[in-house]
């Protein structure tokens, strides 16, 4: 993950006072019956990058297409810069977008591609090709310019694509799952890339994905939406460590998820009982809920300690089960232990050292599960 | 053996579907340099001759028919082009609306409509016209253009809808996203990609144009004679020898735009799989 320092400068979020420069007020858009976007506000500051983050039809590619100007919002408003776009038709705002299909023009060269922008602009010839010229060279794409879509391979489109998207300068890209149609590898490589580029151009960045990895990766932020609604704004590792709610939780990676009822609630620690986990969890933090409430303990598999011998204390905190399944993915294993409540738990360890197979927790061996208590998240919806 | 059997049962099929197909047209050609005046007998002696197409060239009323129905195509062609491509933008672009069915559905009814009928309602319509408006004021090549553009359009529609059915429509909000106007994006960005579908419409109408008989028949008045009806015409009095010059002139105008225009799609074909491959080999 991409660690940025932490001050007021690089999270202008956490400024009460920072201007945002894109504003989205209670925006709503319907498609007949159907409620594509809810009434989602988001403010977005300058020098981001914001991922709009959630599954097919949640909704984030609507909002996408209604900063661009393709959509109208139904209720609500969307400012950019402080102004309303409402009156603002796509060709006069000052976005670019990259599409997911990348929507290159294939009758035109590379090269007169990425001009296209610049001549709606009508500079002068000798601008025009020098700044392609240099956007190209920014994307390793020079050598390519007189080449048709059609004649590159699929990293080097999407190359191209961002280099159209950002050679008018816009202020605001917006990027449609914009590393969708490459693979793996390539899309490891690109993710940095694109980091780099927005950072050395300073433009700010709007990205839609399904893609989590891709999220975490690229975000200064990220917006977890769901039906049309967003339901979590946070930095990746708020999204992972502090999820608000059960979807988030589960969306983000992967995670165990416990029922239970609050049967100690102090504002330094809380304990829930949990007929699920067949025992108490006792979490080192406060949480705000009723008491008696009904509530989730969501720990992520790669804070649960799977051991042979009982933890010191295995009053708390701790579960025994037998190893169902195991896959070993190389850098790590992931078990699958069923607990003496019937609940199948997911846990992943690191690979370590490499062990000796008499010395490695092998299928049906009894085990037991313990975690550090501030590793549970409590979740009450 | 059996193998070999049908191999020669399929050629047999071939070659008799084929004769089917071009002894008539050969036959016909041959004839046109036939000496005697008499269509059906061969006067070895004094054939082959080039009688009948020096003939032909210097009869003016055939030379004048050709002429119009040449500018009565491309006219037609035109403006076929023109509606029938505005027609399928409409209904591929324009989503659901009201009346799109009915529109889909009036624009290919000429398809199936029997030429008889077409010929027929247009010209009660522009007598209805000529006795209500004053226009228009005699049935000329500008009536014989209205008809056939009438019946030729839905072919470009046709041709047109399904080329458009296939385009990315985050092409033209690319256009429109990077700054052109939605007039700019049809000139720069729709037209040059749906241009082969436009061309061959055009052709379409031209050739569909350039062959009516039945329609032009009813919507042409003195002096718009074209040249499938003075043909027409002519076989009715008896069948002259200068008819199979002009038939065979027509087909070899015919098979050369279509050997010509195989010979460059053939050929665009190739270029791309070259570039195709180079750009595979580039990426290695």
């Amino acid at each position: 993950m991409a660690e940025r320092r932490n001050d007021n400068k690089n999270e202008p979020w956490r400024d009460p006072s920072a201007q945002a420069y894109v504003e989205i007020q209670n925006v709503t858009k319907r498609f007949g019956d159907f409620v594509a976007v809810n009434n989602v506000s988001l403010k977005i500051y300058q020098h981001e990058i914001f991922c709009l983050l959630g599954g097919s039809g949640c909704g984030k590619t609507t909002l996408l297409r209604m900063l661009a100007g393709f959509e109208a919002p139904t209720s609500g408003r969307i400012l950019i810069d402080g102004k309303d776009m409402a009156e603002t038709p796509p060709y006069e705002r000052p976005t670019n977008m990259m599409f997911q299909s990348y929507a290159l023009f294939p009758h035109m060269s590379v090269a007169k591609n990425v001009s296209f922008g610049l001549e709606q602009e009508k500079l002068p010839k000798a601008e025009i090709a020098q700044r392609v010229d240099e956007i190209l060279d920014i994307v390793k794409m020079r050598e390519y310019a007189q080449r048709k879509p059609h004649q590159l391979s699929g990293g080097q489109r999407q190359r191209v694509a961002l280099a159209r998207a950002l050679a008018k300068r816009p202020k605001l890209l917006l990027l449609d799952e914009p590393l969708g149609a490459l693979d793996k590898k390539l899309r490891e490589q690109t993710q940095f890339e694109l980091i780099n580029i927005q950072e050395r151009l300073g433009v700010t960045f709007v990205v839609v994905t399904h893609d989590q990895e891709e999220a975490m990766t690229l975000a200064s932020r990220i917006g977890v939406m769901n039906r049309g609604e967003i339901v979590q704004v946070g930095t990746p590792s708020e999204i992972y460590e502090f999820p608000s709610t059960r979807f988030v939780a589960d969306f983000i990676g992967s995670v165990n998820m416990f029922e239970g009822r609050l049967i100690e609630d102090l504002p330094d620690r809380v304990r829930i009982s949990s007929p699920e986990l067949g025992g108490v969890v006792y979490v080192d933090h406060g949480i705000s809920a009723a008491p008696g409430a009904n509530v989730w303990a969501a720990i992520r598999p790669e804070k649960i300690t799977l051991s042979r011998a009982a933890p010191a204390d295995a009053s708390e905190n701790c579960a025994r089960g037998i190893v169902k399944e195991i896959a070993y993915m190389g850098d790590l294993s992931i078990y699958l232990v069923k607990i003496e409540s019937g609940k199948m738990v997911r846990i992943t360890m690191p690979n370590v050292e490499r062990l000796a197979e008499h010395e490695r927790i092998l299928w049906d061996e009894q085990v037991y599960l313990s975690w550090h208590s501030s590793s549970p998240v409590v979740l009450t919806q | 053996m059996r193998l070999k059997g049908r191999h020669w049962f399929s050629k047999t099929g071939l070659w008799l579907g084929l004769a089917f197909l071009y002894v008539p047209i050969i036959s016909m050609i041959v004839f046109s340099f036939n000496n005697s005046r008499l269509v059906t007998v061969w006067d070895a002696a004094n054939s082959p001759t080039l009688k009948w197409y020096g003939e032909l060239f210097a009869n003016d009323q055939i030379m004048g028919a050709a002429w119009l129905s040449i500018r009565i195509a491309a006219m037609t062609a035109t403006g076929a082009v023109i509606l029938g491509t505005l027609a399928g933008l409409v209904l591929v672009r324009f989503g659901p609306f009201r009346g799109r069915a009915l529109l889909s559905g009036m624009t290919t009814a000429p398809l199936v409509m029997p030429e008889v009928i077409t010929g027929l309602s247009l010209l009660l319509l522009f007598v209805a016209l000529q006795q209500l408006i004053g226009w228009p004021q005699s049935r000329d090549v500008t009536t014989i253009t209205i008809a056939h553009i009438t019946f030729s359009m839905a072919y470009v529609t046709i041709v047109v809808q399904s080329r458009l059915a296939g385009f990315d429509n985050s092409l033209e909000e690319a256009a429109l996203d990077l700054g052109a106007k939605p007039g700019k994006v049809f000139f720069r960005i729709t037209l040059p990609l749906i241009v082969p579908a436009i061309l061959s419409g055009w052709l379409l109408a031209f050739t569909l144009s350039w062959d009516d008989v039945v329609v032009s028949q009813f919507v042409a008045g003195p002096g718009s004679t074209t040249l499938p009806m003075v043909i027409f015409s002519k076989v009715r009095l008896g069948v002259s020898p200068d008819v199979n010059a002009l038939a065979t002139i027509m087909v070899l105008i015919v098979a050369t735009g279509v050997v010509v225009s195989a010979i460059w799609m053939r050929r665009q074909e190739r270029r791309r799989a070259r570039e195709m491959q180079m750009a595979v080999a580039a990426n290695k």
